[in-house]
């Protein structure tokens, strides 16, 4: 796969459910439409329920990308208003 | 005034301490109620009880301090509400149901309809003992399945598509018993650790997983004065003829074998699981 641009990043590490998904939707708002979020969210809870939230609001999921540190980036790319 | 004492048998009426007072439970099926049930209840709950009603444990409805001479005349005014009393004693309660996959974003199956089809099916069936059925949608559980004579959980059976799939990674992460594997872009799933949860395929941002969605079937859950966790026979019933085929045949195993009193895990111990479960083997496979 090509390298994705990254237009913005949000970092939800910092903040536990449901208030993980709630501040990925909010960096989300910011973006234009077509323009790819990189959301960093820890290893457990977050990242078997925030891809699937994202999907669920209509956004395309566009890679997860572990880092190794307990950490993943997950690339989104914003779709619909 | 005659007393409908038919009726007050099956146990709608609810013998309150204080004489000649009942609380009156309501037939719900699936934990829904309309707004027009709503209305005549708080309506009768003015006029007849004490203007408040009672949430059971079981997503019933109670109305207290009714009036025991009042008895046809409530049912009457909750009839023109589409209210029905509901039952207690020896004999199948209210099917209670999670709101499912109409609703919730994690059920796997549509719980209400299938509570309204056990309602027509079992509601209120005289027994040697108190029957529940319980339907949750998913493996969160909100329903507490198994902890009802006959539980119903939705589940959903994947299958990768490797042509659809972007190799993301998600499923993966998304899983939590460690069922699925991601070897050089492929997909694993072993089936054997699969819980049937549907995480990996709800969480799949490109559809890369065929789904069949079925019932993961408890039997013998108890949560009163005992406490058992139901057992299930099958790990996943694909279609709804087989569910109805093996509730039928837990029934009647029950109403064959169960002493007066006597709950189904009791039956099952005293008659023998290897028993019960070849009669439930039997029915699933027709």
């Amino acid at each position: 796969m090509s390298e994705i641009k990254v237009d913005d990043t949000v970092d939800i590490t910092d903040v536990v459910c449901p208030v993980t998904f709630v501040k990925a939707k909010v960096a989300l708002e910011e973006l234009e439409e077509g323009e790819v979020l990189s959301i960093r969210m820890n290893e457990g809870e977050p990242v078997q329920n925030v891809p699937r939230s994202i999907k669920d609001e209509g956004h395309q999921i566009l890679k997860l990308i572990d880092r190794e540190d307990g950490t993943y980036d997950l690339l989104v790319r914003k779709t619909g208003s | 005034m005659a007393v409908d004492y038919a009726t007050l048998k099956k146990g709608g009426f609810m013998r309150q301490k204080q004489k000649n007072y009942f609380s009156l439970r309501l037939r719900v099926v699936g934990g829904n109620v309309t707004a027009k049930q709503l209305a005549k209840i708080a309506m009768v709950s003015e006029q007849y009880g004490k203007g408040y009603v009672h949430l059971t444990s079981r997503q019933s409805v109670e109305i207290p301090f009714i009036k025991l001479e009042q008895i046809d005349e409530v049912k009457n005014a909750l009839a023109q509400g589409d209210v029905e009393p509901g039952v207690c004693g020896p004999r199948v309660r209210t099917i209670t149901a999670c709101q499912g996959a109409a609703i919730c974003p994690s059920g796997c199956i549509d719980t209400y309809t299938l509570a309204k089809k056990l309602d027509e099916r079992y509601f209120a069936r005289e027994l040697p003992h108190k029957f529940k059925f319980g339907i949750t949608g998913c493996q969160n559980n909100c329903l507490k399945a198994e902890e009802n004579d006959v539980g119903i959980k939705g589940g959903i059976r994947v299958k990768w598509i490797p042509d659809s799939c972007i190799g993301c990674g998600v499923c993966v992460k998304a899983c939590r018993s460690g069922a699925i594997a991601m070897e050089e872009g492929k997909i694993k799933v072993d089936q054997d650790r699969c819980n049937f949860c549907g995480r990996c395929t709800k969480a799949c941002p490109a559809d890369a997983y065929e789904e069949t969605h079925g019932y993961i079937v408890s039997f013998g859950g108890l949560f009163g004065n005992s406490i058992s966790t139901g057992e299930t026979v099958i790990p996943l019933i694909e279609d709804e003829d087989a569910l109805f085929r093996v509730c039928d045949a837990a029934i009647q195993f029950f109403e064959e074998n169960a002493n007066a009193g006597e709950r189904l895990k009791f039956t099952i111990d005293r008659i023998g699981w290897e028993k019960f479960k070849t009669v439930i083997k039997e029915a699933y496979e027709g």
